[in-house]
């Protein structure tokens, strides 16, 4: 139990008579890098929503660093750092006024502050860019800043939804060499999605799969290989999930993210 | 604490860095004061009210709180997904406090834009009474927080961006025309004066009439007592809605 940080127990979500998550049981070992995958709409985004107490279950429950996430919410977030799939910086501030902001909210002491921003941003090479405004940044660099914004405040657990969605090779790589020195050296728990397979079958200690709201199979990428007698991740994860494509109703998001980028915020 | 600070800093620096924004919501304010006050001066002088220009202006100044207050409220739903807020929604910070740092970062933004819209009336021709004059900013406080907590409570509630232009052309606009923000309430008829009276705009734009030109309908005691109760109602149910904010 000591050994786990995440440990998800009959997690359910309903939404009216769509069941987004069905009876999820997993649990995640401390330290590891953890890949969370799966198809559109297998309901990948809505347990991370859960775990990180945006979202309530319909039931089930839900430890993480040993706190409940909808008793004890204010412990759950002083756990976890997050990246999330869409961008969440203030683009009318600069760098370090958005480091600067988190670490209010996190209450870390002034002196600590600052310190601590200087040596994350640099982690992600963005110290000399640091009174540059965030809308002036390209998407790779949004991201750099978010991961370093996201382990501000020292989380035992640092979630990432799709961080390297729409970035290209060479970022991509980048960011994870960051993500992977920081599981090494720190030991914070990476637990992440990804529609990029070959990078969870590189960097992944352990993979779950998801598809319709359950969790199709949860291991190590030796073993899942081998259940499935394939050689590759995207082969085994194919002949889990099956080769349709999944049909997305347009959602409220998804107007809101149209949206978005006609505006070209 | 610290929290709220820094909320109500964030709203103040996104303001001001955007002037394109400042300088656009001037825009309607101005048209108001130039094409009514001028183009409707002549026939209520005629009527025998005096200056439509002096009644006008402390009209057009709620206008300017009005929207602008209501709009940083709203902003919260593009907020919600991809702004800073959801940033704010996972740290470990009562919601109460992000409510109340946003709302009053919302509501010092339509106060300053206000104060803006006076000073631009002044200009052109508008002589207010300025005994009362710290008055005046505080019913435009008021006004302002009143209607960015509506805003945020309306936020909460939507879940996307397709509510939006109903709100406005039945919320929004409505709150304004029906205000006596444009027009005397005396000798309105029946139906139009109840409607005024249960416009909660319409004391604020009394109040800071009263306090700028003289001229209170209801009173500067009645007007006050009434945005007061009504912002703490709007404050408690919009802490409440937002509190309940999943996403």
């Amino acid at each position: 139990m000591n050994d786990t940080i995440v440990q998800v127990t009959g997690l359910t979500k309903k939404f009216k008579d769509f069941t987004a998550v069905d009876n999820i049981t997993f649990s995640v070992p401390k330290g590891e890098i953890f890949a969370f995958l799966g198809p559109n709409g297998a309901g990948k985004t809505t347990t991370i929503k859960m775990l990180t107490t945006l979202l309530l279950p319909t039931s089930g429950t839900i430890l993480v660093n040993g706190h409940n996430a909808v008793t004890d919410q204010h412990d759950v977030r002083k756990s976890f750092g997050i990246v999330f799939q869409d961008p969440s910086l203030e683009d009318e501030l600069t760098t370090y006024e958005n480091m600067e902001f988190h670490g209010v909210l996190y209450s870390i002491p002034k002196e600590e502050r600052k310190i601590r921003i200087k040596s994350l941003l640099t982690f992600v090479e963005l110290w000399d860019r640091k009174d540059s405004l965030v809308k002036t940044f390209s998407g790779g660099m949004k991201r750099r800043l978010e991961i370093a914004r996201g382990l501000l405040h020292h989380p035992k657990i640092f979630f990432l939804d799709e961080p390297t969605q729409g970035l290209d090779p060479q970022t991509r790589n980048h960011i994870w060499s960051y993500l992977k020195n920081l599981s090494s050296k720190e030991g914070i728990t990476i637990f992440f999605t990804t529609h990029y397979l070959e990078e969870a079958q590189e960097y992944a200690d352990r993979i779950a799969i998801m598809d319709h709201g359950h969790i199709v199979t949860e291991g190590t990428l030796k073993t899942l290989l081998k259940q499935t007698k394939k050689a590759t991740l995207e082969e085994a994860f194919l002949s889990l999930t099956g080769n349709d494509i999944r049909e997305e109703s347009a959602s409220g998001i998804d107007a809101l993210r149209r949206h978005r980028q006609m505006r070209g915020r | 604490m610290n929290a709220i600070y820094i909320l109500w800093l964030r709203e103040l620096k996104r303001y001001f860095r955007s002037r394109s924004r400042m300088i656009g919501s001037l825009g309607q304010p101005l048209l108001f004061l130039l094409a009514l006050g001028f183009g409707l001066g002549p026939i209520f002088q005629k009527a025998g009210q005096g200056s439509y220009f002096q009644f006008l202006g402390p009209g057009v100044i709620c206008m300017s709180i009005l929207f602008t207050a209501i709009f940083s409220g709203i902003q919260v739903i593009w907020d919600k997904q991809f702004g800073f807020l959801k940033e704010t929604l996972v740290a470990p910070i009562p919601r109460l406090h992000i409510m109340l740092g946003k709302t009053l970062g919302g509501a010092t933004i339509a106060t300053f834009q206000g104060i803006v819209v006076f000073f631009l009336a002044v200009l052109f021709g508008f002589r207010p009474e300025l005994t009362l004059l710290p008055l005046t900013v505080l019913y435009m406080l008021l006004v302002a927080v009143f209607f960015t907590g509506l805003g945020i409570t309306i936020a909460s509630l939507l879940e996307d961006i397709n509510g939006f232009q109903i709100i406005m052309n039945f919320l929004v606009q409505p709150l304004f025309f029906l205000s006596g923000a444009l027009f005397p309430l005396n000798n309105l008829p029946k139906a139009i004066s109840i409607v005024t009276s249960f416009d909660p705009l319409t004391y604020g734009v009394d109040g800071i009439r009263g306090t700028l030109i003289g001229v209170s309908h209801f009173g500067l005691m009645l007007d006050f007592i009434t945005l007061v109760v009504l912002t703490l109602c709007v404050l408690t149910i919009g802490a409440y809605f937002f509190s309940k904010i999943q996403i």
